[in-house]
């Protein structure tokens, strides 16, 4: 039977995959270390967004627009 | 050491992610094209060896892309929190250019990315050529829209401010995508990348050399890096000359303080060498004028009479105006319409910009008021005023002036290492081509030398384009002070701390897996 387009997509990355070297394994897990630790810790904990309390584009403009007129 | 504020916590934290972030991407923009020359030998010829070549600089690439993917999201994450002011005034007009690059990322190099390394053997020998070359032209890709959004900082074109909404809003895609600024930018950095690779490959092969393993491989790989690099390191010459050009029309202080140059005049020379006077400060200029008249610019110079007017304005007998000639003005500048005008002095400046930023308030509030009257006297005052807008920020005429020792050290050390790298594949050509090259330790150890050196090259050039164009986040319309947010400089020292250890690691991660698979060499 001929596999269809999608499955041959798979099994390309299926196989891609399962028989990577150990540079390769290694490679991933630090990928996969390095984005946890930006998404799930930084992003979530760290760094969010100044102008998150304001719901609204408008309360954002109004804020930032309060912000420029009048410098510190 | 104590920073004074916030606005220098948050410089200090974006510069270091922004350069940890530039260790990573040229090699992955130069390698890219490198390992594709190389495995169009392998299917012009079949010839195995080729595609052994290939594959161990594309581990090599592997581990540079795997450390270094994703780590320009940090500068994103850092626009929203510590920039915000800065992120919601340009947020349309880099709306559009990000979000190409990241479809272009995502989709062009992770699905060819993903044929090239494991489609070896599952698809065609041109088929994954054409992936190869896929990668190289993506990564460069991404490289152009990121470098569009930094040019539209530098020379802010092709969009209209929106008052209602304090935003810029793109209304020209093209003049944005396509400004001078964006696309000499965007040679001179990719060229960068492809020196910064060949000096890298050449830099390893040359080790091999002196270790006498796998030569023909280390001969080979140093032969193509040379040309590729020579070639290369021609255009990005001749770019940084567009470039200083540009610099001159659109952002003469970042030129006067490449140079050093505080008082010009007709035929301006340009300092070849010198070492520049730390007493010479221009808070002096206004708060002691005897003191800083008496201090010369210079300890020691070796300068080209006439130099500085010929490479930027090609007329030898010229002016280009110095630190002070801009806070004076009257000099020839270029505005964001593309039109010459005469400057006014930064004084007058300040002056226009708070006229500007009144101009907004009014604006805002005959806008809540109802008072369609009042708006359109304010919407003028604002629109008028507004290419002096972010002059209303600056507290002292001085603080137009960016930190002049480190630009004028960095500019010089990219220029010098630049004409050493000329040099260097000269000499790489030579010995190779006269079949002499596995037997000169010298150059072995000059090549591996080399490989720090054109990295620190690479972050100089970067020093020169962004401390050299402060106080500026967007060139005139917004200084590092108004773009900055409310946030505690504590946590901002917290998450400087936290980048710093997560850079660190993974750089050193990176070169000790580079290193071991160096090491193990291509026969594995």
């Amino acid at each position: 039977m001929k596999n269809n387009v999608f499955k041959r997509i798979w099994n390309f990355y299926y196989e891609g995959f399962t028989n990577m070297t150990s540079l390769g394994k290694t490679l991933w897990l630090i990928i996969a270390i390095k984005l946890f630790i930006m998404f799930f810790v930084l992003k979530l904990f760290f760094f969010k967004s100044d102008l998150r309390e304001y719901d609204s584009f408008e309360e954002k403009s109004d804020k930032v627009i309060e912000n420029l007129t009048n410098p510190k | 050491m104590i920073l004074a504020s916030l606005v220098d916590l948050s410089r200090l934290q974006f510069a270091l992610t922004a350069m940890y972030h530039w260790i990573f991407v040229p090699l992955t923009l130069g390698l890219g094209f490198i390992i594709a020359i190389m495995e169009t030998y392998y299917v012009r010829t079949g010839n195995e060896f080729w595609k052994r070549t290939a594959k161990f600089w594309m581990n090599i690439f592997a581990v540079n892309f795997a450390i270094g993917v994703a780590t320009g999201i940090i500068l994103e994450f850092q626009f929203g929190t510590n920039w915000s002011n800065y992120s919601w005034f340009v947020g349309d007009i880099f709306g559009a250019p990000l979000a190409i690059e990241g479809i272009l990322a995502f989709f062009l190099e992770s699905t060819f990315f993903a044929v090239m390394f494991f489609g070896w053997n599952k698809v065609s020998k041109k088929a994954h050529l054409i992936s190869t070359y896929l990668v190289a032209i993506g990564t460069n890709l991404s490289a152009l829209w990121i470098l569009v959004a930094n040019a539209w900082m530098q020379f802010p074109i092709g969009m209209q401010f929106n008052p209602d909404t304090a935003r810029n809003e793109m209304v020209d895609f093209w003049a944005v995508a396509l400004s001078p600024v964006a696309i000499n930018k965007f040679i001179h950095t990719t060229t960068n990348g492809y020196v910064l690779a060949a000096v890298f490959v050449i830099g390893v092969s040359a080790w091999f050399l002196m270790k006498k393993r796998e030569e023909e491989f280390a001969r080979k790989s140093i032969k193509i890096s040379a040309i590729f690099g020579l070639i290369s390191l021609i255009v990005l010459i001749w770019s940084g000359d567009g470039s200083a050009v540009h610099v001159a029309k659109k952002q003469p202080m970042k030129l006067a303080a490449m140079e050093g140059l505080y008082k010009s005049h007709e035929g301006t020379s340009i300092v070849a060498l010198g070492v520049l006077n730390p007493k010479k400060q221009i808070a002096d200029y206004y708060e002691n004028p005897l003191r800083y008249k008496n201090e010369k610019p210079y300890w020691f110079n070796i300068s080209i009479p006439q130099g500085l007017s010929l490479l930027v304005n090609r007329k030898m007998d010229t002016y280009v105006p110095g630190i002070e000639d801009i806070l004076e003005g009257g000099y020839v500048y270029t505005d964001r319409n593309g039109d010459e005008k005469i400057a006014p002095p930064v004084e007058e400046r300040m002056a226009l910009g708070k006229l500007a930023i009144a101009g907004l308030a009014d604006y805002r509030k005959a806008s809540k008021a109802g008072d369609e009257e009042g708006k359109e006297i304010a919407y003028r005052q604002l629109m008028d005023n507004f290419d002096h807008f972010g002059y209303g920020y600056i507290d002292k005429p001085q603080d137009i002036v960016p930190n002049v020792p480190l630009t004028f050290y960095a500019f010089h050390i990219m220029v010098t290492l630049g004409g050493f790298f000329l040099l260097f594949f000269a000499i790489t050509i030579f010995l190779e081509y006269r079949g002499i090259i596995g037997k000169h330790k010298w150059y072995h150890w000059m090549a591996i030398a080399s490989i720090p050196l054109v990295y620190l090259c690479s972050q100089a050039g970067w020093i020169v384009a962004e401390v050299g164009r402060q106080p500026w986040t967007i060139q005139d319309l917004l200084p590092v002070n108004a773009a900055v947010s409310g946030v505690s400089p504590g946590s901002v020292k917290t998450t400087l701390i936290m980048f710093f250890i997560l850079f660190t690691v993974l750089l050193i991660a990176e070169i000790g897996i580079m290193l071991k698979v160096i090491k193990k060499g291509p026969g594995a």
